[in-house]
């Protein structure tokens, strides 16, 4: 990775978690339960990288693409656990009059 | 157009998503929707994933997709509300498995194959990865055990703990400089990896039940860290936003969490609050003489207010007490009697939790109200109702200097006209320390277990 890389994902990164504590810190307690398995959910992007690492075919490297398997299992358990429970979290949250 | 342009533009539609599915989950009118946007960000990262070229085997990748989408759907439907803080930390544990995993299969195909040499930048983002999504890892199912119970909850601490952790650490950081200059070497990296999970085991037990708010939003935090790092790795930009996003929320509700507790990130990591409180807080322990009343009496006073504030703690998730409680609620509302929630940030296990088993129950989110917004209400109110919280409500914390949790804001429970507190006995609080707020002239114990009393008071309210 070039120096130039680097420093462009640097700002993507600086810039990202500037972003993630303005929207964040407006939200208010009686969504931090939601929030937090819905960030979980989030964070189980690593999916992406899993998949990279399980795409080569077999042969070339066999322990990297059984790791990759094996994270994809996991990020996937992450992603879909994740937003499934965050969504029916959210369908209790209603206003009643 | 070159596909990898196509792949780049559609990876940065998905972070576009990401941010207004974070943004929109900040309001209750919008928040489902924004889980939906953030889900659907993710799918578009997926599929683009694999039109990548250098994805080719499809059948295990569907496999494994197929199989680990139908656990977590399973998981996520059957699920307790109650369970809720302990579900979160197995699933973030996963996400920081994942990391690791990802981060060594990187690493081994880079060391073994002879055309490629490991950037230097690359090993930093390795070690970095596999060090904080193992810690995440252990730490989570740790905090995974202690919440459902498997594990001991309260905090285990024993002699040269914090100088243990602090070789082990130092140990981390030697190991880390020699994988970056010498990735070849795999010793180096397993002895890494190995230290690294012990870390997330040895730092989380030491941390007892009622701190798990903190750990948890720490945790959280750290498995967006570790996506993050993991973006280093693979030079993309997704990982990178998507992992500080969620690196800052858990931050921020880590914090929130420290102040609801008046406590300093540091000691709660340090771990074994409680431990050692036994010669502070109120002086002696049979000062306090409690006045114990009936369900019937209960009713009665329930149906002579005008006003009721209930404040949920731990012990109504324990008891699964949710429903009763709303229906309660609506036979006093039915009464025209107002009732109203008072919520304390760090009311059990995780951020949030009594606003979730209260939605569970049907009982309408404009009724929570937060500690500040409803702390001046107190003393214009009849009765209030605690069921299972303690320390929030110990008036110690505004008038004990002594006291372990002195400073800590509390709801100000003590200055209703009568205080009804349903508990299972007197044992005292999570911090070890006694509540003087039971001994007070305006306070009532009604003992028992919060589900079964209230049924009764609500079967005697029914009758009066």
């Amino acid at each position: 990775m070039s120096v130039e890389t680097l420093i462009a994902l640097l700002y993507v990164l600086v810039l990202a978690s500037f972003v993630g504590f303005e929207l964040i810190a407006k939200v208010p307690p009686t969504l931090h339960t939601p929030l937090m398995s819905g960030s979980n959910a989030i964070s189980g992007i690593t999916i992406v990288g899993a998949l990279i690492c399980a795409g080569p075919l077999p042969g070339s490297f066999p322990t990297s693409k059984i790791l990759g398997i094996v994270a994809l299992f996991l990020a996937t358990l992450n992603v879909v656990g994740g937003y499934a429970v965050t969504d029916r979290m959210l369908q209790m949250f209603k206003k009643k009059k | 157009m070159d596909r990898t342009i196509l792949i780049q533009l559609a990876y940065l539609i998905a972070s576009v998503l990401f941010v207004v599915g974070i943004k929109m989950l900040g309001k209750t009118s919008t928040a489902r929707q924004g889980n939906t946007y953030s889900a659907l960000a993710m799918l578009i990262a997926v599929v683009v994933t694999l039109l990548d070229r250098n994805v080719l085997s499809y059948t295990e990748i569907f496999a494994t997709i197929i199989l680990a989408s139908a656990v977590g759907l399973y998981v996520a439907k059957k699920v307790e509300m109650t369970q809720m803080p302990e579900m979160v930390a197995l699933f973030n544990g996963f996400g920081g498995g994942a990391s690791v995993l990802v981060a060594t299969s990187e690493y081994w195909r880079m060391v073994h194959d002879a055309d490629i040499v490991m950037p230097i930048v690359t090993g930093v983002g390795v070690v970095l990865s596999v060090f904080i999504g193992a810690v995440t890892l252990t730490g989570s199912l740790v905090a995974y055990g202690k919440l459902s119970g498997k594990v001991n909850g309260q905090a285990i601490t024993f002699g040269g703990q914090h100088p243990l952790n602090a070789v082990l650490f130092l140990g981390i950081v030697i190991l880390s400089v020699m994988v970056i200059l010498d990735p070849n070497n795999d010793l180096y990296m397993m002895m890494l990896i190995g230290a690294s999970l012990l870390l997330g085991i040895l730092t989380v037990i030491p941390i007892g039940g009622a701190d798990m708010p903190v750990v948890i939003s720490l945790l959280n935090s750290y498995s967006g860290v570790a996506a993050c790092f993991t973006g280093f790795i693979l030079n993309n930009q997704v990982l990178i936003i998507s992992g500080a996003l969620v690196g800052a929320s858990g931050i921020i509700l880590t914090q929130i969490m420290c102040k609801a507790m008046n406590r300093s990130l540091v000691s709660v990591l340090l771990g074994g609050f409680g431990q050692t409180s036994g010669s502070s807080g109120v002086a002696g322990k049979s000062d306090i003489v409690v006045k114990e009343v009936g369900v019937e009496e209960a009713a009665m006073i329930f149906d002579s207010a005008s006003s009721v504030i209930i404040v949920p703690g731990y012990g109504m998730a324990v008891a699964q007490a949710q429903h009763i409680v709303r229906e309660f609620t609506d036979l006093l509302e039915k009464k025209n009697i107002s009732v109203k929630f008072a919520i304390h940030p760090v009311a059990g296990r995780m951020p949030g939790h009594m606003n979730v088993l209260l939605a569970e129950a049907n009982v309408s989110y404009d009724k929570l109200i937060e500690m500040d917004d409803i702390n001046d209400e107190f003393s214009n109110t009849d009765v209030t109702l605690i069921i299972g919280a303690n320390d929030v409500v110990n008036p110690a914390a505004r008038t004990n200097p002594q006291s372990p949790i002195y400073g800590m804001p509390i709801l100000n429970a003590d200055k209703s006209r009568t205080v009804i507190v349903s508990k299972r006995s007197m044992g005292a609080g999570y911090a070890g320390i006694e509540n003087e707020l039971f001994g007070f002239p305006n306070c009532l114990m009604l003992f028992g277990d919060a589900k079964s009393t209230l049924t009764k008071v609500v079967s005697e309210l029914k009758s009066v």
